[in-house]
């Protein structure tokens, strides 16, 4: 009986360390998942912040250029620079035939033309003599350099060909290889080749969007919450209202961008693939998440600063404005914050609303056409070419990085000047 | 122009606001009372400015293009065009008045488009005058009515007041602007399509529906078979479901042992890292899941000699939930703190251990919260977007199978919809019957949610 007992505890006992390690593995699970994610992230996208440049010696011969003596600057401006260009290439392999001419021209960016362009403009005093110029290694031998690349597959599977290969191994050996940080992914707009494309269009949008998504979400949402918390009667209508924000918090983006595309578009006329109208659709996602952040902390705001207003002969309106909407003010800015960050990581209502667009130049205003950060992932990732894999990586790593800067903000203000009531 | 007439009207309205309160002031040094502060003076004034200036430029955005409109088609009223003939000759000579158009010039157009120039640049300057006056004569009225016990407190709060209301009712007009703009394209849809063959059709196939002309587009035999929703629908809770079989577990199981076991340290550090989770955008998501876990899957899959696709299910599905972990975790540990500790007090001293007390009582007691959260966590699968696109296939396949590849209602919306669209054709308006049963079936979840949730913590407050 006694026994009996006793391995009936252990049992129970055994049971309750049973259930105590699921919930610990669970836990364990959530955070390997975590870091799974971002160390995949990290490992594949930390290499796009290199880019491989191939040294080749440029002889910057007038004759080749069309180019008279002591030539002007606008003479210098449009030279032709292609025949030099290819011949520099050409020059690599002395031996080339026409086909593999051709390939060597292809080891580095089409833009490797205006490169040595620049190189030409920077100092003039080169015509006549030979120089090394870097030139963007095409992003199949940047993907090769940086060991991505699978250079065992047979030749036809690959689009780098072994002729390339030897080129390029050579080249390595002798040193004419160099890997330097990454500036134009920073600097330059999106493109079709990925050695030249960056993120500088898609992050101009982004940070259109999100100013244009602050402009009416903020005031609107604050005033909304304003009333709601300090003014409105409780009644029927009122609580409609509030069932509103609430379902409108939760339902699915995508919805917004048929509202966007139904309403903004179509009846509206709004410009198409814009930041203007993609922060509008935005403003009507976050506005429920600031509306019920303001509440919040509107809320928060002890009654006695209230009644201490009211007392010293303070209009409703005047105790609201001057005491409690200025103390509830961190609570709502890091509501805002967090809103806004989600705003910026958000993708299927911007492609709805026709902002895919392919964009090869920096917007300058709210009225051009882009695609945000989130969208220009979903570009790239779409994109068959190798190159573009680091990038997509990269792109993530900058977005991320944003939403912990957006989100460290949102903490600092909540603990810093958030007054605590006790 | 626009922009300076604005900047403009700022200027009155604090020059407005200035004068008023100087007018305060004076009063008060003659040593007469003042009935309200004197900036109130100054606000009212600036009201008095604001009011006109937005009514008038309201009235203009709504007006200014219908008259101009009229006015322009007014000289082709007696030769007998059609209105849709007279609306494209509208829109042409607007294009040639902005330099945008490509077409072939006839000289009505021009002559149209020179029209449209003038017409715009009178209402432009009309507009300019009757605001500027409209703004001086209600000013100066307001100024001549103020004195020392003319009410002006009043007045403002009443203005703050209607302009909080309308800023509330913004919450209302976003629901009825989904409302709007989904009803109106799902109406022109079921005229076409029959609902029954919607709801309840096996084929899915809205490529098939490309529409040459117009006159096509009224032929209700060309779409049969061809927007039958059912392998939608299926794909759409198929991969919710598999999203919950992820979530539900390892959320539940870590929000009960954020709540119930871990120590302050403990919760303080892993209950953000989790919430992290929630935080990540979809988009990265969908990359992670099709570039990493769809082929590793379909690896695995290949060792085990079973067929994997590399867009299948599972993976978006696997992925989805492992977004949904802190929604469910986040909330169910809310729910859990918020049962009373006596319930808790009860059951130990009856002798029972921990994870009893947490499987007979606190798990009963916190049933409905928890059932609310993974409803929320539902409705969150349902209406996700990116993962799904790009992870799982785009061609609809009715199939139970996690290993092949299916589609969801919300990536149907973006495949009919990314790039240009026709409004009128029967794919479009497909997208947008999709969205509305989107926004049907998410908002009877989020309402039932979060009454449930509500309910709740009424019973323990």
């Amino acid at each position: 009986m006694n026994k009996n007992k006793e391995q009936l505890l252990n049992k129970r006992y055994k049971a309750e360390q049973r259930f105590r390690l699921y919930g610990l593995s669970a836990i364990f699970m959530a955070l390997l998942f975590l870091t799974i994610f971002i160390f995949k992230i990290f490992s594949t996208g930390y290499s796009a912040f290199q880019k491989t440049w191939l040294i080749v010696p440029v002889t910057f011969d007038a004759e080749l250029m069309m180019l008279d003596q002591n030539p002007s600057k606008e003479d210098l401006q449009d030279a032709d620079y292609y025949d030099i260009a290819l011949k520099s290439m050409a020059d690599l392999d002395p031996n080339a035939n026409e086909d593999q001419e051709n390939e060597l021209k292809r080891m580095v960016s089409y833009f490797f033309e205006k490169e040595i362009k620049n190189e030409l403009l920077n100092d003039p005093n080169l015509i006549g003599k030979t120089k090394e110029v870097y030139l963007t290694a095409s992003d199949d031998l940047d993907q090769v350099f940086k060991g991505n690349y699978p250079r065992d597959l047979p030749e036809d599977q690959r689009r780098v060909s072994d002729y390339q290969l030897k080129i390029f191994d050579q080249l390595v050996a002798n040193g004419k290889v160099e890997s330097k940080f990454n500036i134009s992914f920073f600097t330059n707009a999106d493109s079709r080749e990925a050695e030249l494309a960056g993120i500088a269009s898609s992050f101009m949008d982004s940070i259109f969007s999100i100013l244009v998504c602050l402009m009416i979400a903020f005031p609107v949402a604050v005033l909304a919450a304003i009333y709601l918390e300090e003014f409105a009667p409780k009644n029927r209508f009122t609580d409609f209202i509030e069932v509103n924000i609430n379902n409108l918090a939760a339902v699915p983006s995508i919805v917004f961008g048929l509202l966007g595309l139904g309403v903004l578009l179509a009846i509206f006329q709004l410009p198409r693939s814009t930041p203007l109208v993609g922060g509008i659709t935005l403003s009507l996602m976050t506005l429920p998440t600031i509306i019920i952040a303001a509440r919040a902390s509107l809320k928060a705001v002890p009654p006695s600063i209230r009644e201490a207003a009211l007392a010293m002969g303070a209009s409703r309106m005047q105790t609201t404005m001057h005491h409690t909407v200025p103390l509830s003010m961190p609570g709502t800015l890091s509501g805002t914050i967090i809103g806004l960050a989600q705003a910026l990581g958000e993708t299927a209502p911007l492609i709805l609303i026709g902002m895919v667009a392919f964009v090869n130049t920096i917007p300058g205003s709210p009225m051009d056409p882009a695609a945000s950060l989130p969208v220009q992932i979903y570009i790239w990732a779409e994109s068959a070419e190798r190159g573009f894999v680091e990038k997509v990586s990269a792109c993530i790593m900058v977005l991320l990085g944003f939403l912990i800067i957006m989100n460290l903000f949102a903490q600092i203000i909540r603990h810093k000047f958030e007054k605590k009531w006790s | 122009m626009n922009l300076i007439l604005f900047t403009f009207i700022v200027l009155l309205g604090f020059t407005s606001y200035y004068f008023g309160r100087k007018k305060a002031y004076t009063i008060q040094s003659t040593k007469k009372r003042l009935t309200a502060l004197p900036q109130f003076y100054g606000y009212y004034l600036a009201i008095w400015c604001a009011i006109p200036a937005f009514i008038i430029f309201s009235l203009w955005a709504i007006f200014e293009p219908t008259i101009v409109k009229l006015l322009i088609l007014s000289d082709y009223s007696n030769q007998g065009y059609l209105d849709d003939e007279l609306n494209l000759l509208y829109e042409k000579s607007k294009a040639l008045s902005r330099g945008q158009f490509t077409g072939e010039i006839t000289p009505f157009i021009e002559a149209s488009a020179e029209k449209y120039l003038s017409l715009r640049s009178i209402a432009q300057s009309s507009k300019v005058v009757i605001v500027l006056s409209a703004i001086i004569a209600s000013v100066a009225y307001a100024y001549k009515r103020i004195s020392s016990n003319s009410r002006t407190r009043e007045p403002v709060e009443k203005f703050l007041n209607a302009v909080l209301f309308t800023a509330s009712l913004a919450a209302i007009l976003t629901t009825v602007g989904i409302v709007f703009s989904l009803i109106f394209q799902t109406i022109d849809f079921f005229k076409v399509i029959p609902l029954f063959d919607f709801v309840f059709g096996t084929h899915w196939y809205p490529a098939k529906a490309f529409v040459r002309d117009s006159s096509e587009a009224l032929d209700p035999t060309m779409y049969s078979d061809t927007f039958g929703a059912v392998p939608i629908f299926a794909g759409t809770f198929f991969i919710a479901f598999i999203a919950m079989c992820v979530a539900i577990p390892i959320g539940l199981m870590s929000g009960i042992y954020l709540a119930e076991y871990a120590s302050t340290k403990v919760r303080q550090y892993a209950k953000p890292l989790i919430e992290i989770l929630a935080g990540i955008p979809t988009v990265v998501y969908g990359f992670f899941a099709a570039l990493t876990v769809g082929p590793f899957l379909k690896e695995l899959g290949t060792s085990m000699g079973l067929e994997v696709s590399a867009e299948s299910a599972l993976a978006a599905g696997g992925v989805m939930g492992i977004m949904i972990i802190p929604f469910i975790s986040s909330l169910s540990d809310d729910v859990i703190t918020s049962v009373p500790q006596s319930l808790r007090d009860g059951s130990y001293a009856m002798g029972a251990t921990k994870s009893e007390t947490i499987k007979r009582v606190i798990f009963p007691a916190a049933l409905p919260g928890i059932v609310g959260s993974i409803l929320l966590g539902v409705s969150r699968a349902i209406g996700e977007t990116m993962i799904v696109v790009m992870a799982s296939g785009l061609a609809a396949n009715l199939t139970l199978n996690p290993l092949e590849s299916t589609s969801t209602i919300t990536a149907q919306i973006v495949v009919i919809l990314i790039g240009d669209q026709a409004f009128g054709d029967p794919k479009t308006q497909a997208a947008f019957a999709l969205g509305m049963s989107l926004f049907l079936v998410t908002l009877c979840l989020n309402i039932v949610a979060l009454r449930v949730v509500k309910k709740y913590r009424e019973k323990y407050e």
